[in-house]
């Protein structure tokens, strides 16, 4: 019995097993060898059934392209950061860039979070700290009384958090990142009555995603 | 996990929440548990990316961070968790059969931000009711807050774990990362809250507000600059309530299409009588009377007691063992069989092979009646996509071939898992295809959407039909072919996708099923 192997190629070839068995016949063809891979579009066999109809199809369709379209509008949706400009513009001091890589646009509760994690903005040069304060659409005139309590308050609350330690580090982290734009309110702020939200150079037009969210969203 | 698996979770990670998301995620998912030190070097992205997607990450529940012993902080990837984003719809349309739209918006708003306080979701779908109510209506948070409590009373949403409290002494150094603690007996305890108010709408005429202050304007829009009474609260989606019911459906659609109507309704009465009592994973529902049952039907179906009781053996005798009866007390014991919605499925597409459990090729044709030549193609096909197998019994000890039998056998837990394979990988083609034809057309949908926030504008300020008709030519006839074009695509393939999650979802409750069948 040539178990083997041997004889490829004659005939058949052989198998290791009795091919009656399976309900192979003798003198049958066996298809030929796979050489390449398969099609990219096989033909069909069957027809797919129908997609079901009907009200909770229908909802759900729709609630499916809402949802997607309402993450990319919220600040979860992390965007990479604005491309770096070669050439530096006028326009580029009254810009709202916005602290894309820097800051965190919602509030996670840091209680609940590893330290490292929390992402500290780079002090002033004048030695000052600079808090992180939650964006806010609309650039309004702050009363300068509740900012500074609220400034003071929340440095305080940072206080209780960083150990010595964590300076450190942070001093390390800072020195790394000095290339980085970092995009700190206090410093752009200051100098123009201009209501920031108002002012587009065009750059970003074409860019962002859907303004109008009546349109369902692919 | 496949790579169908990763790949699905990379897609559905990319959709939802960005590139950088979606790298760090297929990362972790890929290598396992790692500290952030390595996450950033081997993705190549910024740390502060890297810190951002963690946050948002953890705060959805797709990732969690365990503290090690030596005092550093690994992060893991809850590969299944972010398969579940594919079913955010279907849980969302539950919440609104079950509470209408309030607990659609509630379950809603949890998804979309991962977890929530008590009182910023009231204030938050408050807001939402409002805006689609007409003028001068609002809704009150009181409203919202009962059906958020009927929501944590059936368990659809629960509290998450809680932060340990700030200690006595501030001197000692706080841990690198706080131990979430688990609290079983208040999961779903909700807090008692005195919320008072009503939804506002927001203003689209933002000029009166120029001279507010700060701190008033965000006071009125709700946010207050102090802690909310619940701080520290926070809820989220119960995944594994939804799946329970999602199987009670299923086990009640078999039996209405098995039986009859009253039937399935008995059952279902059944099922929500053990709503809470039955843990996820358990094979059948604890042991009702039929007296407590008979209390608990409907109050439109008026059977009398002796009714219930023929309908209860009836669905007891039944050879697909719905319901079994356990005892004889209170009128007769009865428990659901939650593994009963499966086997009319198995057995539609290998119904003769199970209940023979092993046959001879000859032996297929013979009892399946199918012509001998298209019998050896379908098995061949079977036994090459492995839904069957081939198992050999020597006849002689030297297990010569030409004395051995070979059997056909079905393996149903590993056909399933290859199904479910399947699924995945269909659901990966499907984004992608849908990602491909929007990308194509991009520049049309982009000036399509421009067209349409222009009309927009101008119907606000009145602008006469001549002038809108001539912002509407601007899209030309063909153009608005394409695009009707591409809407028909785009939902046939969402769609798509979210058929295929059902039978995800039936094929993973059923794989699950087998591995803990006692």
């Amino acid at each position: 019995p040539a178990m083997a192997g041997r004889g490829r190629g004659r005939g058949r070839g052989q198998m290791t097993f009795n091919v009656e068995a399976v309900g192979i016949g003798k003198g049958d063809a066996l298809p030929p060898p796979t050489l390449q891979p398969s099609p990219l579009f096989p033909p069909l066999e069957h027809r797919a059934a129908p997609l079901p109809g009907g009200e909770e199809g229908e909802y759900m369709l729709a609630l499916k392209q809402e949802l997607r379209g309402a993450m990319k509008n919220l600040p979860y949706f992390v965007k990479p950061g604005a491309p770096r400009r070669d050439i530096e513009r006028y326009s580029d001091k009254y810009q709202l860039s916005s602290p894309v890589d820097s800051a965190i646009d919602w509030n996670p509760d840091w209680r609940r979070l590893p330290r490292e994690l929390k992402i500290r903005v780079r002090r002033l040069r004048k030695g000052r700290t600079t808090i992180l304060i939650p964006k806010c659409k609309q650039r309004v005139a702050l009363d300068k009384e509740e900012t500074i309590k609220k400034l003071e308050s929340l440095e305080k609350k940072e206080e209780e958090v960083t150990s010595e330690e964590e300076e450190e580090k942070e001093e390390e982290e800072e020195g790394k990142e000095e290339e980085e734009e970092e995009y700190d309110e206090e410093e752009h702020e200051e100098e123009t009555d201009y209501i920031m939200s108002y002012f587009d150079n065009g750059e970003d037009f074409g860019a962002d995603s859907d303004d109008n969210m009546d349109e369902a969203v692919y | 996990m496949t790579q169908a698996e990763i790949k699905l979770c990379s897609l559905l990670l990319q959709e939802h929440f960005g590139e950088i998301v979606e790298k760090i995620g297929t990362y972790l998912i890929r290598t396992g548990t790692q500290p952030l030190r390595m996450i950033v070097n081997d993705t190549g992205l910024l740390l502060d990316q890297v810190k951002k997607a963690l946050c948002v990450l953890i705060q959805h529940n797709l990732v969690t961070y365990q503290l090690q012993k030596r005092g550093f902080v690994e992060y893991e990837a809850q590969c299944k968790r972010i398969l579940r984003i594919l079913r955010y719809p279907r849980y969302i349309y539950t919440a609104k059969t079950l509470y209408s739209d309030t607990g659609e918006l509630i379950v809603e708003e949890l998804l979309l931000n991962g977890k929530m306080t008590m009182s910023a979701v009231v204030r938050k779908v408050a807001d939402r009711l409002t805006e689609t109510m007409e003028d001068g209506k609002t809704m009150d948070y009181a409203d919202v807050s009962s059906t958020f409590v009927r929501l944590a009373d059936t368990h659809f949403v629960q509290r998450c774990p809680s932060a340990p409290e700030i200690p006595e002494s501030p001197e000692a150094p706080p841990p690198p990362a706080p131990t979430l603690v688990v609290n079983e007996k208040d999961m779903y305890v909700v807090p008692r809250l005195n919320l008072i108010g009503k939804g506002k709408r927001r203003r689209s005429c933002d000029e009166e507000e120029n001279g507010e202050p700060k701190a008033k304007k965000q006071k009125r829009d709700g946010e207050s600059l102090e802690p909310p009474p619940d701080d520290g609260i926070y809820w989220q989606v119960n995944i594994d309530r939804f799946h329970q019911h999602f199987r009670d459906q299923g086990i009640v659609s078999a039996v209405a299409n098995r039986m009859d109507q009253t039937s399935s309704e008995i059952v279902r009465t059944m099922l929500r009588m053990s709503e809470v009592t039955t843990s996820s994973s358990a094979p059948y529902t604890q042991p009702l009377s039929s007296n407590e049952i008979f209390r608990s039907l409907p109050a439109g179906y008026n059977i009398v007691k002796q009714v219930l009781d023929q309908y209860l053996t009836l669905l007891a005798d039944d050879p697909l063992e719905f319901v079994g009866k356990s005892g004889d007390s209170g009128g007769g014991m009865y428990t659901v069989s939650i593994l009963s919605g499966f086997g009319s499925r198995c057995a539609r597409i290998f119904r003769l092979l199970l209940r023979k459990k092993h046959l001879e090729q000859k032996q297929v044709e013979d009892f399946a009646m199918i012509p001998a030549k298209e019998a050896k193609d379908m098995l061949y096909k079977m036994l090459s996509e492995n839904f069957v197998s081939l198992q050999e019994i020597p006849k002689t000890p030297d297990h010569a071939p030409s004395r051995t039998f070979y059997l056909y056998t079905v393996n149903v837990p590993s056909s399933a898992r290859m199904l479910l394979h399947r699924c995945y990988k269909s659901v990966a083609n499907l984004m992608e295809r849908r990602q491909y034809e929007t990308r194509e057309n991009k520049r049309l949908l982009e000036k399509s959407q421009r067209v349409e926030a222009i009309l927009a504008s101008m119907q606000a300020t009145g602008a006469e039909d001549a002038q809108l008709q001539e912002i509407e030519e601007m899209i030309t006839a063909p153009e608005r072919q394409q695009l009707e074009t591409l809407k028909r695509n785009v939902n046939k393939i969402d769609a798509s996708e979210n058929q295929v999650d059902e039978t995800i979802f039936v094929l993973e409750s059923f794989i699950e099923s087998t591995i803990r069948r006692p």
